[in-house]
């Protein structure tokens, strides 16, 4: 198939193990993001992918073939560092043409390439400059361009963004989603930030421990997480053991909630609801008891804590819908099963 | 981080000590053999104070500019010699493990422990005909019998060049292992193969770092009088070695300190022009 498959890629460090046994394909022209907490073997990966690491196991194939042992510099490959690692001694025009010159491309093959990566990332004329003069989003798309110049098959990234302010890397993340777009490139970004990997990507990879916990759209690991870790580290969620009574039917807190199927045989399962997921009524009426703890209004959305069971529970909603509720207050949470994901234990 | 020029005399303060050892230490003793080397020699070992350019002049003959152009080449063939040899060898030693980096690093210090006496003779055994390399090779039938490698041009800057390495990765060291790892990551991806990469990345981008290198074993080599004359032939000699042979030998220090101060306004003649190619260099 064509893209980029990895078959039971496992990488150890002594008797560390970075990466265990992961299965990942990618097809061509997707945009995916490697995204999990530090040391979750996200860096390994994506280094291994690029050649930089060598797997202890396992193969990589690109467009059907095994590159597993082509070393880095045959891998026709893009990568951005979180360094960036530009050249010092070069300038923004001779960094991008670097890759060009090493293949012997003519001084006016070097030149046209360089002007049209120059316009792409919006810094033409900026060719005979220093590289340490300019800002930091503008190295950070000097590196992008110097890494796109041999139009690889693969762009990689390792936290490219984590350098830029705040307000920057959300522009730096549309940017680049809409380059990757435009020029059709697999890409792979490794990131810790949430917020960045549901901008950018096509498919979500979330690792953590070295293993992939879960890999899908965006909105499909926002909206049925697979388990504890990625519903919990996925934006914030409400996590909710639930129990089978003796009829077999799921209970929340001792209550009966229709239409939650737990995995046939299990007598317990947690069961993650997104906070503004969670409806707050008047008690009674079949919905859980609880109580509110806080309220914390910010204008934009209002968190509602609430406490049933012996745990708390956080509801957001909008002022439109705002609940008239004041802390101390007993209210009802009620919870439709369609908002219910039963993760795997 | 921005720092406040300072305002008064006691801001100075910190100063004081190295700047008076710097005097007494060195401006002093350099200022004597200046005014040394003016003075009138008398026979018999003696010389009285004067204000003679003789000594000068006797230095302006051919035999002493041989030997001053011997003695230049020979300090730039070592300095060359140690910075390509220590390169490649210390950006490997920069990326083994730390322990294996220490070793390294002690092994090196030993050497450095060593006398440039104990240094000469070392090499003038490995370099004999009777106990020397030749055997080695005689042994492995590369050579009919064993020759004697010294003394000849050859054996003195391979003397040079085991006495100054250390000192040359012991310069280079701190800036390599500083040296952003992912520069050569880098170039790999983009194609350059790791030894291009070593040519186009990590030699450019340490230019200033191998500049000082080169002129710091340069000096180091151009100070060197033992080897020379325990691996060498007299043709082989350096202005070092002459220098030490009339101030000790002959008895004559205006002579020796004229040429001292001569070799010192070379050194730094040749210094000077270094830096001076390597700015404009870096403009470029």
């Amino acid at each position: 198939m064509s893209g980029l498959v990895l078959n039971n890629v496992t990488k150890q460090f002594g008797a560390f193990t970075a990466v265990d046994n992961v299965h990942l394909s990618v097809p061509h022209g997707t945009f995916v993001c490697l995204l999990g907490p530090s040391g979750c073997g996200k860096t390994t990966l994506l280094r291994m992918i690029a050649g930089l690491e060598d797997p202890t196991n396992g193969t990589i194939l690109l467009d059907g073939a095994d590159i597993t042992d082509v070393p880095t510099h045959k891998r026709n490959l893009g990568m951005v560092f979180q360094s960036l690692a530009l050249f010092p001694h070069l300038s923004v025009g001779e960094n991008i043409a670097y890759s060009l010159r090493i293949r012997g491309a003519s001084r006016e093959e070097q030149k046209k390439r360089v002007d049209e990566l120059l316009t792409l990332i919006h810094l033409s004329g900026y060719g005979d400059r220093p590289v340490s003069k300019l800002s930091g989003g503008q190295r950070q798309r000097v590196a992008i361009a110097r890494a796109l110049a041999l139009s690889p098959k693969i762009f990689l990234l390792d936290e490219p963004l984590s350098a830029l302010d705040a307000k920057l890397r959300e522009a730096m993340q549309v940017e680049l989603r809409q380059l990757q777009q435009k020029l059709g490139i697999t890409t792979i970004v490794v990131t810790h930030d949430q917020r960045e990997a549901m901008t950018m990507a096509d498919t979500v990879v979330v690792m953590n421990g070295g293993h992939i916990r879960q890999a899908a759209s965006p909105i499909e690991i926002y909206r049925k997480p697979a388990d504890t870790f990625v519903a919990d580290f996925i934006g914030s969620t409400n996590l909710i053991e639930t129990q089978v009574d003796s009829s077999g039917a799921a209970t929340i807190f001792g209550h009966r909630v229709q239409g939650i199927v737990l995995p046939a045989g299990a007598q317990k399962a947690t069961i993650s609801v997104r906070p503004e997921d969670v409806h707050l009524t008047a008690p009674g009426n079949g919905a859980i008891d609880g109580t509110v703890t806080f309220v914390r209004d910010l204008g934009g959305t209002i968190e509602t804590f609430v406490e049933a069971g012996g745990q708390q529970i956080i509801a957001v909603s909008t002022p439109r819908e705002r609940p008239e509720v004041t802390a101390g207050q007993a209210v009802g949470i009620a919870l439709s099963p369609d908002v219910c994901v039963v993760l795997k234990q | 981080m921005k720092r406040e020029p300072p305002q008064s005399i006691a801001d100075y303060g910190p100063l004081f000590f190295p700047a008076g050892m710097l005097l007494i230490f060195f401006v002093v003793p350099f200022g004597t053999m200046i005014a040394v080397s003016f003075f009138q020699r008398q026979e018999g070992g003696f010389y009285t104070p004067a204000f003679v350019f003789s000594n000068y002049e006797r230095f302006l003959t051919a035999f002493f500019g041989g030997v001053l152009g011997f003695s230049l080449m020979l300090a730039v063939t070592v300095a060359i010699c140690c910075v390509v040899l220590a390169l490649p060898f210390t950006y490997l030693l920069s990326r083994l493990t730390r322990r294996l980096q220490v070793i390294w690093l002690v092994a090196l210090l030993s050497v450095l422990s060593l006398s440039e006496v104990i240094i000469g003779f070392a090499w003038s055994t490995l370099l004999s005909r009777t106990a020397g390399l030749s055997n080695l090779l005689v042994k492995i039938g590369l050579l009919e019998q064993p020759v004697a490698l010294f003394p000849s041009f050859g054996a003195v800057p391979t003397g040079m060049v085991y006495q100054a390495l250390p000192y040359t990765i012991l310069v280079l060291y701190p800036a390599i292992v500083r040296l952003d790892p992912t520069l050569m990551e880098a170039a790999r991806t983009l194609g350059s193969s790791p030894i291009r990469a070593f040519f186009n990345v990590l030699v450019p981008a340490l230019r200033n770092t191998i500049m000082a290198t080169l002129i710091m074993v340069f000096i180091f080599a151009l100070g060197s009088y033992l080897l020379p004359q325990i691996l060498g032939r007299p043709q082989h000699w350096t202005l070092s070695v002459l220098i030490t042979d009339q101030a000790i030998y002959q008895s004559n220090m205006p002579f020796a300190a004229a040429m001292a101060v001569f070799l010192v306004l070379v050194t730094l003649g040749l210094v000077a022009l270094t830096l001076l190619i390597g700015r404009k260099g870096e403009k470029a």
